[in-house]
């Protein structure tokens, strides 16, 4: 049964209804920027710090509802990068330093140097304080085991499956303290299946071991960016997951075959905006991005967001894209109320 | 067997390096390396090479090298800053998650002299017997893309030639590590006869003792046969992430007089005790007979990891090469 109904409006417009939200990730506001660095140098009291985290986070979860989005989450104002900020609170990791990305981009890579075990809730207070504060629902995007496992060092357990489901039990154990806070909407980011696609079967044992638990009336999704689809795809459709968030737009929708040739039998979350490229796409072009995940799943099963997350782009850049996304889903539902939009890949008929 | 120790090269930059270069450089696709970069920045890769040179002095390295510090796309470096080089888009760098810019080849690979440069950059810090580092040509060729030659034998020749004219113009080195992971990951299906002339091709170029050095992966029988009896004068094994296949190539086809035994993983923070690095070597030397000398080496390049425990692994060689201390 689908889980997409709660998160519809009350006052909605349409009766067609597109899912509007985005991945997690936004530009943090440069006075934060600040005060981390202040605080870092321990010019400011952890509550002052608190405080300065709290009302960011405020901040940005208002300016997604002022965008119009359905489902919103706070940008992650507390996180830094998404697996350094949970290998900070799993005992079992330590850090050495940055290693290299590309160029001179840099992550503090994890070791892991012992058994790794659950301390202390990782984003219970976040989702807490982000549902306090919102007016709307709340999405909560969780880094994935198989991330957590492939993107840090392993000294201990010797190969990334074994890590892999030693983390996959302590997230479940993070998910059920999330569900039973209330969160409703939980998003697991894998983007290390992208990296390493012919470990899809791990991922799938990970999510089971997750999926177990979770409440029927909990959606769960999954977001995997920059990859080669085709490598991890139909296979993934076994996962249990209601809904897979993709990226598409940064390649210009050349990987939209690959969900087209097999039936997508899920929920489809399409990245019709590009995370990476500082320049607002127009309605008019967001609105055809749309229509192709019409050609993949029917409007009830089409969810809208971005490609990825949006921290790397100027903030009002950020929040351009996400109004004018919202703005192009909600002329696409009133297209399809007033039957003026074709869904599916077969050439309309011809209306003359 | 005698052993040397040293390494892959590939360095990660030391910490102040990677702020003040981001500071320098920006963190772009079109902020990297060029060649022709402006003199803040070539003093700070001088600065960060020089410290690097003293890092494996300490850790008694037997063969220094200049670290590579400027490869930004790592393998692919040498034709990223080559004039008749178009960059393409960002994309992956084998199974890592890492990235380089594609480089697309537009015109005739003359000799640039960029490699060169930086190893006498080096050699002027009086740094020891050093070391030079290359991709060899099949994998540099499988890095790129070939927008000029239009015929994939021609365009490895030209790429063996271009890296020949650039060893040509080494100052005087004592070894030359031709980095090979494509021949092991991607190894040619046909043609070996093409991947053994470009290999010939740019050892001819040098009098240094040249050492051609797979890895993540061990090259398929037919490949490493071919490899053994190419006109170079040693062969590198992956004793870490590939040690069984890299093992049964040798029990099965035999070796060279001189090898390199990737002993110590470059993508791994857990430093190698003497124990494993000894267990590791004795289990090669337990397959290989007539084996004379042994480079000890990284399996792969060492910026994957952060710069203490690279420090470490340095360390950690360099101890390996020298007899066990006798405990009092």
């Amino acid at each position: 049964m689908s889980t997409r109904e709660q998160f519809r409006p009350p006052n909605h417009p349409h009766d067609h209804f597109l899912l509007t939200t985005v991945v997690g990730s936004y530009p943090k506001p440069k006075w934060l920027e600040r005060e981390r660095d202040a605080y870092d140098e321990g010019d400011r009291s952890e509550q002052h710090w608190t405080e300065s985290v709290e009302d960011a986070s405020r901040l940005i979860t208002h300016e997604h509802e002022r965008a119009g989005l359905d489902v919103v989450v706070d940008g992650e104002m507390r996180r830094t990068e998404m697996v350094e900020y949970f290998a900070n609170r799993i005992d079992g990791y330590e850090f050495n330093g940055p290693v290299k990305v590309w160029g001179h981009n840099y992550f503090d890579k994890p070791s892991v140097v012992k058994e790794v075990t659950y301390e202390e809730p990782w984003l219970v207070d976040e989702f807490e304080f982000v549902d306090g504060v919102a007016t709307r629902p709340v999405k909560v995007p969780i880094t994935g085991p198989y991330t957590l496992a492939n993107w840090s060092f392993d000294e201990h357990y010797g190969d990334t499956e074994t890590l892999a489901y030693e983390l996959a039990d302590l997230v479940n154990e993070e998910i059920e303290k999330l569900v039973d806070a209330g969160a409703r909407y939980i998003q697991i980011d894998e983007p290390a299946l992208a990296t390493t696609p012919d470990d899809h079967a791990i991922v799938g044992e990970c999510l089971e071991r997750i999926a177990d638990d979770v409440p029927d009336d909990v959606r769960l999704g999954l977001h995997v960016c920059y990859g080669d689809y085709s490598r991890i795809y139909p296979e993934i459709l076994d996962y249990p997951v209601e809904e897979y968030d993709v990226e598409l737009a940064n390649n210009d929708f050349d990987q939209l075959d690959v969900f087209t040739d097999h039936e997508f039998t899920k929920d489809f979350a399409l990245g019709v905006v590009d995370a990476h490229v500082a320049e607002v796409e127009t309605v008019g072009e967001i609105k055809d991005n749309i229509k192709k995940g019409l050609e993949v799943v029917p409007p009830e099963r089409l969810t809208v967001s971005p490609d990825c997350g949006l921290k790397l782009l100027p903030r009002e850049i950020a929040y351009q894209k996400m109004a004018n996304l919202v703005t192009a889903a909600r002329e696409v539902e009133a297209e399809l109320d007033a039957g003026e939009v074709h869904v599916g890949t077969e050439s309309p008929a011809s209306a003359d | 067997m005698h052993r040397l120790a040293t390494t892959t090269g590939l360095y990660p930059l030391p910490d102040w390096a990677k702020d003040e270069l981001s500071a320098l450089k920006g963190h772009q696709k079109e902020d990297l390396v060029d060649g022709d970069e402006r003199s803040e920045v070539t003093n700070a890769y001088l600065r960060a090479r020089s410290e690097i040179v003293d890092v494996q002095r300490e850790a008694g390295l037997d063969r220094i090298v200049e670290g590579q510090l400027r490869w930004d796309d790592m393998l692919a470096h040498p034709l990223t800053v080559h004039d008749a080089v178009e960059t393409g888009g960002i994309v992956r760098y084998y199974d890592n998650n890492n990235f380089y810019r594609d480089p697309i080849v537009t015109g005739e690979l003359v000799h640039d002299g960029d490699v060169a440069a930086d190893l006498e950059a080096a050699q002027s810090d009086d740094c020891g017997p050093l070391q030079a580092v290359l991709p060899d040509p099949y994998t540099l060729a499988d890095l790129a893309t070939d927008d000029y030659y239009g015929d994939e034998r021609e365009f490895l020749a030209a790429v063996a030639s271009f890296l020949a004219d650039e060893v040509a113009a080494f100052p005087d080195v004592e070894t030359l590590f031709l980095l090979a992971p494509s021949l092991a990951v991607s190894p040619p299906t046909d043609d070996l006869g093409g991947v053994t002339d470009a290999l010939e091709t740019v050892a001819s170029a040098t009098d240094a003792e040249v050492v051609v050095h797979p890895y993540w992966d061990a090259p398929p029988g037919r490949v490493y046969q071919a490899l053994l009896d190419a006109d170079v004068d040693a062969l590198g094994y992956d004793l870490v992430a590939a040690a069984d296949a890299s093992l049964t190539n040798a029990r099965e086809y035999g070796t060279p007089e001189t090898v390199s035994l990737g002993v110590v993983d470059g993508q791994n923070t857990l430093v190698e005790t003497r124990e494993t690095i000894d267990e590791r070597v004795a289990a090669f030397e337990s397959v290989a007979d007539g084996v004379d000398t042994a480079y000890l080496t990284t399996n792969a390049e060492t910026f994957y990891i952060p710069v203490n425990r690279f420090e470490a692994k340095l360390a950690a060689l360099g101890a390996a090469a020298r007899p066990p201390e006798v405990q009092a």
